[in-house]
């Protein structure tokens, strides 16, 4: 079966976001004085073939954890579904 | 050595990922200081006959997704971690620091710098522990003027690893001020055992006064005594 994942990583709380602290600056100059709490990411799409939703899972936690985040300084959250 | 034994010139090879920009710089810098260099491409799986490693800087496979995650996954990194645990010198500069902490040989990571700045000058430094193949016999305290080429070379480490470091007293070189936010003034690090050592800032570009400073043969010479004390063990 194929799956489609999504993978999102960001930088893990408490550590220095400056990409995030900027864009945040800037905000109030664009009328967005409402939003707060800003950390910058990136976002991972991709096809995977799998027996079922729980095998493809594990194959994107592994990829996540080895390679599209650096667990000293990033978290990563995924979604799996079929495609 | 007694006998008239001949001292050969300590062997090193710099590691040639795609993307590597600064390996003919390492070649050069280590041969003018009597050493004998020679270029390894990514796809070499050994690394006998080499007295020390040096992974130097530029961007690794174009430094996509983070500078150094691509490039740990090549086949002479296995290579170059069992040189490693065989107690043998290791030295990534810039971009070869950042391939080190992907692949786990050196503690932390390296961020983007603090003001989002691609950072190119010289940087005062500060040796703060000898216990390194880069800085042994060089004493603490000493001031060195080399520079810093880097985009992402803002050291971080979670308090318990650098509670580590500073313990083991690991941290090798502290910038005198802090350029790009690096936790604790880092600019290199050392593993355990004080055989690999990952810094930021440019040694192969500092060689000689009519670069604007000599303080980076310090080091390198420092590194090429190391292994020339691994070739007689």
């Amino acid at each position: 079966m194929r799956f489609v994942a999504r993978v999102e990583v960001r930088l893990r709380p408490g550590i220095a976001d400056p990409e995030g602290a900027t864009i945040e600056r800037a905000l109030p100059a664009l009328g967005f004085d409402d939003v707060h709490g800003v950390r910058a990411g990136r976002a991972f799409r991709f096809e995977v073939e799998a027996a079922d939703a729980a095998a493809a899972e594990a194959r994107v936690e592994e990829l996540a954890h080895r390679l599209l985040a650096n667990p000293v300084i990033e978290d990563s959250e995924w979604r799996v579904v079929p495609g | 050595m007694a006998g008239g034994a001949r001292v050969t010139a300590a062997r090193v090879g710099v590691v040639v990922f795609p993307g590597t920009n600064c390996e003919h710089d390492a070649v050069s810098a280590l041969t003018s200081l009597g050493g004998q260099a020679e270029l390894v491409w990514h796809t070499a799986e050994r690394l006998e006959g080499f007295d020390a490693v040096v992974l130097p800087g530029g961007f690794a496979h174009g430094d996509y997704l983070r500078p150094g995650a691509i490039a740990r996954f090549a086949p002479v990194m296995g290579a170059v971690s069992r040189f490693a645990a065989a107690g043998g010198p290791v030295v990534g500069i810039c971009n070869g620091f950042q391939v080190l902490t992907e692949a786990g040989l050196l503690p932390g990571a390296l961020q983007k710098n603090a003001a989002l700045r691609f950072l190119c000058a010289p940087a005062a430094l500060r040796v703060t522990s000898s216990r390194s193949v880069l800085t042994a016999g060089v004493p603490v305290g000493t001031e060195l003027m080399v520079p810093i080429n880097h985009f992402s070379g803002s050291y971080v480490c979670d308090a318990a690893t650098l509670e580590e470091l500073r313990a083991e007293d690991r941290i090798v070189l502290r910038y005198v001020e802090n350029p790009n936010g690096s936790v604790d003034d880092i600019a290199a690090v050392a593993n355990a055992a004080g055989n690999v050592v990952g810094l930021m800032p440019h040694p192969e570009r500092a060689v000689s006064e009519l670069l604007g400073s000599a303080d980076g043969a310090v080091l390198l010479r420092a590194l090429l005594a190391s292994a020339a004390g691994e070739r007689a063990a």
